[in-house]
């Protein structure tokens, strides 16, 4: 059985076609858009927040798209058990929802960052990289707020329940500062609530899905969530 | 009718790269003075609303729920009433 992807669009989203193409058009998956302004997640069994600049990131990234009316069926879906991804300003949403804990900070350099990074996979007991093969990941990143906060009670519980999934780290996998492209704490790039049905992201592995483009493992990440969602 | 002056500041235990980046400005054009440079925001605006604690209660939850991020951000606010 085939997972249907919603995929989630506010004023200012931009990366919301790539992610439909990549679902729809490159894996073969059902997907459909979902306007901010609906309630209805139109039979979806993954939810996915874009990236972009929702609302102009005023005020804050994410602070105002949170009050978006969908939002509130995105929070009752992802208390029930739902799979949410969140990518990018989609990862800045949920932690201004506080479906996941922390904030993001500007990046350390207080430049935009733009370039492909390495992941190193934390831990494949979830549906995003149970089916993954690799322990490494490439897939580029794009933001200017990417710079992960969160206090030091709630780092250790994020270590504690395992809910840490990516983390920058080198071409082999060593963590290491000069790997950090914006300043991160722990050098995370990507973390999952306790449930580990919501991950947000600051990579984007929509834009490497298509072989034509050179590099697929972010279709790893779609197709893993896929296979292992119904089990 | 109040006017609502809401001042929203970063957290001292929370990093500033902007205030920092700004502070290297302030030392290039020669302002050597100039130290611990924090930047926050300034938000204005009226509260409809006649009685003054009633005002307060809802400048400081509209401050909670929307324009302070408690994990990184204080806020205070001061209320002056127009006619």
């Amino acid at each position: 059985m085939k997972p249907k992807f919603g995929i989630v669009v506010f004023p200012g989203s931009n990366c919301d076609h790539d992610a439909y193409y990549s679902v729809k058009k490159i894996l073969g998956f059902e997907a459909e858009f979902l306007w901010h302004k609906e309630k209805d997640l139109k039979g979806s069994d993954v939810v996915i927040l874009p990236g972009g600049f929702s609302y102009g990131d005023y005020l804050r990234t994410g602070a105002i798209a949170r009050f978006s009316p969908i939002m509130d069926t995105v929070h009752k879906f992802a208390q029930n058990g739902g799979v949410v991804i969140g990518i990018c300003n989609g990862f800045q949403i949920l932690l201004e929802l506080g479906l996941l804990p922390g904030v993001m900070l500007k990046n350390e350099s207080l430049k935009f960052v733009c370039k492909d990074v390495y992941l190193k996979v934390e831990n494949k007991e979830n549906i995003f990289t149970k089916s993954l093969e690799k322990n490494i990941l490439k897939i580029p990143v794009a933001h200017g707020d990417g710079n992960y906060f969160a206090d030091e009670q709630t780092l250790k519980e994020l270590e504690r329940n395992h809910q840490i999934l990516f983390r920058y780290a080198s071409e082999n996998g060593k963590i290491d500062p000069n790997a950090n492209p914006n300043g991160s704490l722990m050098n995370i790039a990507g973390i999952m609530n306790k449930k580990k049905n919501v991950l947000g992201l600051m990579p984007h592995p929509e834009r490497c899905c298509d072989p034509i483009l050179g590099n697929t493992d972010g279709a790893l990440i779609f197709q893993s969530a896929a296979e292992n969602i119904f089990n | 009718m109040f006017k609502a002056i809401v001042i929203v500041k970063r957290r001292q235990t929370i990093l500033d790269p902007q205030g920092k980046a700004v502070e290297q400005g302030a030392k290039l054009l020669g302002f050597y003075n100039v130290k611990k440079t924090r930047i926050g925001k300034y938000i204005e605006f009226f509260v409809d609303i006649k009685d003054k604690s009633a005002a307060e209660k809802e400048v400081r939850e509209y401050s909670e729920k929307l324009l302070c991020n408690p994990i990184m951000e204080d806020f205070e606010f001061t209320l002056e009433e127009v006619k």
